[in-house]
């Protein structure tokens, strides 16, 4: 039998994941310093994340998503969790929030084993999900800090009018700019932020081809498990930075690789084997049982080639590139347009767009407890998509970083369950055709 | 009209699930509309301006069987929008031409999605209110908005919404909510007299009734309340709050007076006491309604909160305003807003000594008996322990 030192040693990664790896290890080691250096820290959350923004003021960049992200992979989040329930969170609500304030309460341990410090500042970019508005207060409450708020609005009619854009520049110009003035003691330039988002753009674009060489048949990545580190980088404490830019660079130039080799996704055991069913998965995944949970799907030869979450912190692959001649607007606009800002039909059209594109042979739906802003509706957009699409759709249960709501034989089950159903259905397709 | 008609007629509109009352306001006169709103805050005065009917809608009640709605949503999510699908699709909605969704959640702000996509003939409007308080950045975004609501309602109408007809809705609504002050301040100072579940039903009825004949209503019922005398009760005072969106059964409201509390202040039906003074009925009144939002608005989980001194504030005051004894949290389950705030709001009572509870409900919660024991012992031990 194998130990899990052992399973830790077989595991594959990409060249790409090592190279993450070292950044997000950097990012922490940066934060748990950066006190001691004379540098200031913000708070911030993913979706609508400013990161150029905060770089044009010398911040260090902390996503406290990102923090209870990892106590999921790390198995820490369970314990932080009930931790907030006993100090009176409800078991209710999102459990992002309360592995967040576990870790807190639990000194605030890093990844990196070292205390986190308390943030000079909390910027808020409300988009999205109204918990992170709650977060926020609950944050704020905690820490004794300055604070920024930015109320982006929701494209309820799948458009970004003028009046919702004004309103986002405005903010930043009159309020959030000026805070981060204040705080870090760093004048604005207005230059240094096109420079940023240079980058950006050139990260970005190399972002979308990668996304869209799972359009190959067999597709040289896993857009749903593999697409969570592809979109990393950009989503978090990173993008605007020539680092992030080069990270793109290699990850495209290590997946036009596996193309021209005609090979498929790299596993945590390897290649992948033969490519027998492609999804679309809307959702976040479960972070607790990440590795158990990725193993269900290509065991069975399953793969996905397009999802919604890796849009969640920016929906780059309908067109949108941060544009330096204009940095305020479109700092507006990618907040106003990251995936969860678009309505219900939004997010529909665009699932039916991706089963299209990347000749998908079904649609599952990863039903997130935590997360209403996902889940509240999809049961709704699962049958829109089957009647649109005629691709057979699935539909599970499981939760961000609570491991109690992940429950490994009812998931494995269900998928299975789905993935014959898919196959019989190409069968019956495919007998069709031939005759 | 007698207390007992009052609160008969209350109860009748209450129990109603089919919006017979709505069809009849239609029929009553040529080319009427209605448009639903779900909680927690519209703009009444521009659907009543453009000469519509607004229609609370607050979900099902313990009343509707939801066959069809828990098909649309997971387990983990609250009730009140399956119970409201289910009146949607079981057609006891179609009296509505419109129906709004206010920010108050991401589950109402998805529902409004599923309302595109499964009745895309409505006029549908997903209410987006500014969570920046400033006037010259929100402020300016809200008039904007508003104005855009009303365009849209007057293309609805089918005739353009004058200066003059919105002023007029102002004015009847400023006199609503001056009803309701005088209702709640009644109930406050003489909660014997003004028992809970009664305020509850008269504020339901003002989901429904034309704003009017709502104010006349109250009017009626102080009226009426105040020529009876109710035995006193050696109950508590508290407040209650996190009822803002699923409605808590009546039976909750009842068991909490049976347990031994007063509700002297609550936050029901918060549409109706969202701007907390008159709104001028002078200038322009667009820009009055956006500045009474942005100046002068109730606090609720619903909002962001500018300055972590002020957190809870409202509720504090609210408490020492009402001479409350402590308060009571019942949130519906799977509440967001609610259940993310209460711990704040806790702490916010506990740093003034003053003492609370909390449980959870649903709107078709039928078991009160846990709630009551609590809410009995609640308020036993703050007439045993309390430093009054």
């Amino acid at each position: 039998m194998s130990t899990a030192k052992d399973q830790q040693a077989e595991v594959q990664k990409e060249d790409s994941m090592l190279l993450q790896k070292a950044m997000i290890s950097a990012n922490y080691e940066a934060l748990s310093t950066a006190h001691d250096e004379g540098k200031k820290i913000s708070s911030t959350f993913v979706p609508g994340n400013l990161n150029e923004l905060l770089m044009c003021f010398d911040f260090v960049r902390n996503l406290p998503e990102i923090n209870a992200l990892q106590a999921g992979m790390r198995k820490k989040s369970g314990g932080y969790i009930m931790e907030a329930e006993r100090s009176g969170h409800s078991e209710d609500v999102c459990t992002y929030v309360k592995s967040d304030l576990g870790m807190m309460a639990k000194g605030q341990v890093g990844p990196n084993g070292m205390r986190l410090p308390t943030p000079d500042l909390l910027l808020l970019s409300y988009t999205g999900c109204f918990t992170f508005m709650k977060w926020f207060e609950l944050v704020r409450d905690e820490y004794d800090c300055e604070t920024a708020m930015l109320h982006v609005p929701y494209q309820a009619d799948g458009k970004v009018t003028e009046n919702m854009r004004n309103f986002v520049v405005t903010q930043l110009k009159e309020q959030v700019i000026p805070t981060l003035e204040r705080v870090s003691g760093v004048k604005f330039d207005i230059d240094r932020l096109r420079e940023y988002l240079k980058e950006s753009a050139k990260a970005e674009d190399d972002l979308v081809w990668v996304l869209q060489s799972a359009k190959n048949r067999p597709t040289p990545i896993d857009a749903y498990f593999g697409g969570v580190y592809y979109c990393g980088p950009i989503f978090t404490a990173f993008r605007g930075t020539k680092e992030t830019t080069d990270y793109y660079r290699a990850l495209r130039e290590e997946v036009a690789g596996r193309i021209s080799q005609g090979l498929g996704p790299l596993t945590p055991e390897g290649p992948m084997g033969e490519e027998r069913i492609r999804l679309v998965v809307e959702g976040p995944p479960n972070w607790t049982h990440f590795r158990d949970f990725w193993k269900m799907f290509y065991d069975e030869g399953v793969v996905v080639v397009a999802s919604s979450y890796t849009k969640v912190g920016g929906v780059y692959d309908f067109g949108f590139r941060h544009d330096p001649d204009h940095p305020l607007e479109t700092l507006a606009e990618y907040c106003l347009g990251c995936y969860t800002n678009h309505s219900l039909p939004s997010r529909v059209d665009m699932l039916c767009n991706y089963m299209h594109e990347y000749s998908a042979d079904g649609f599952l739906v990863n039903s997130i407890k935590s997360c209403n802003s996902f889940s509240a509706g999809q049961l709704v957009m699962l049958r829109e998509i089957e009647e649109r699409t005629g691709k057979p759709a699935g539909f599970i249960e499981t939760d961000l970083v609570d491991p109690r709501y992940f429950s490994p034989a009812n998931v494995k089950n269900r998928l299975e369950s789905y993935f014959q159903m898919i196959e019989q259905k190409k069968a019956r397709d495919d007998a069709r055709t031939a005759a | 009209m007698a207390l007992e008609e009052i609160i008969s007629r209350c109860q009748d509109l209450y129990d109603d699930l089919d919006f017979s009352y709505v069809g009849q306001w239609k029929e009553a006169g040529e080319n009427r509309k209605a448009i639903g709103h779900m909680p927690v805050y519209v703009p009444r005065e521009l659907i009543h301006a453009a000469g519509m009917l607004p229609v609370g809608i607050l979900g099902g009640g313990d009343q509707l069987d939801v066959i069809h709605g828990d098909a649309y949503y997971q387990s983990y999510i609250c009730r009140i929008p399956r119970s409201t699908i289910e009146l949607a699709v079981t057609g006891r909605l179609d009296c509505l031409d419109g129906m709004f969704f206010p920010s108050t959640c991401d589950v109402i702000r998805n529902l409004s999605g599923m309302w595109q996509l499964k009745f895309p003939d409505k006029l549908i409007r997903y209410f987006d209110v500014p969570q920046n308080f400033d006037a010259k950045i929100g402020g300016t975004y809200y008039t904007a908005e508003l104005t855009l609501l009303r365009d849209e309602l007057a293309e609805l109408a089918g005739h353009e919404i004058t200066d003059d007809d919105l002023r007029n809705s102002i004015d009847l609504y400023n006199k609503n909510r001056q009803a309701i002050k005088e209702l709640y301040a009644y109930r406050s100072a003489e909660p014997s007299q003004v028992p809970t579940p009664e305020v509850y039903l008269l504020m339901r009825a003002g989901m429904i009734l034309p704003v009017d004949e709502h104010t006349q209503l109250i009017h009626d019922y102080i009226a009426a309340a105040r020529e009876i005398k109710r035995p006193v009760r050696d109950n508590c005072r508290v407040v209650m709050n996190g009822l803002f969106c699923e409605q808590p059964p009546l039976g909750l409201l009842k068991s909490i007076e049976l347990a031994g509390c007063y509700v002297v202040d609550d936050d029901f039906m918060l549409v109706a006491r969202w701007l907390l003074h008159d709104v001028p009925t002078d200038g322009d009144p667009i820009k009055r309604l956006s500045d009474a939002f942005i100046s002068y608005s109730i606090e609720t989980s619903c909002k962001f909160v500018p300055g972590r001194e002020n957190k809870g504030k409202f509720l504090v005051d609210s408490v020492r305003a009402n001479n409350a004894e402590g308060v009571i949290f019942a949130s519906p389950s799977f509440c967001d807003p609610a259940l993310l705030d209460r711990p704040m709001l806790q702490k916010a009572l506990t740093a003034r000594g003053i003492p609370y509870t909390a449980f959870k409900y649903a709107e078709n919660s039928g078991q009160m008996q846990p709630i009551r024991e609590q809410a009995g012992t609640f308020a036993d031990s703050i007439k045993l322990w309390s430093a009054a």
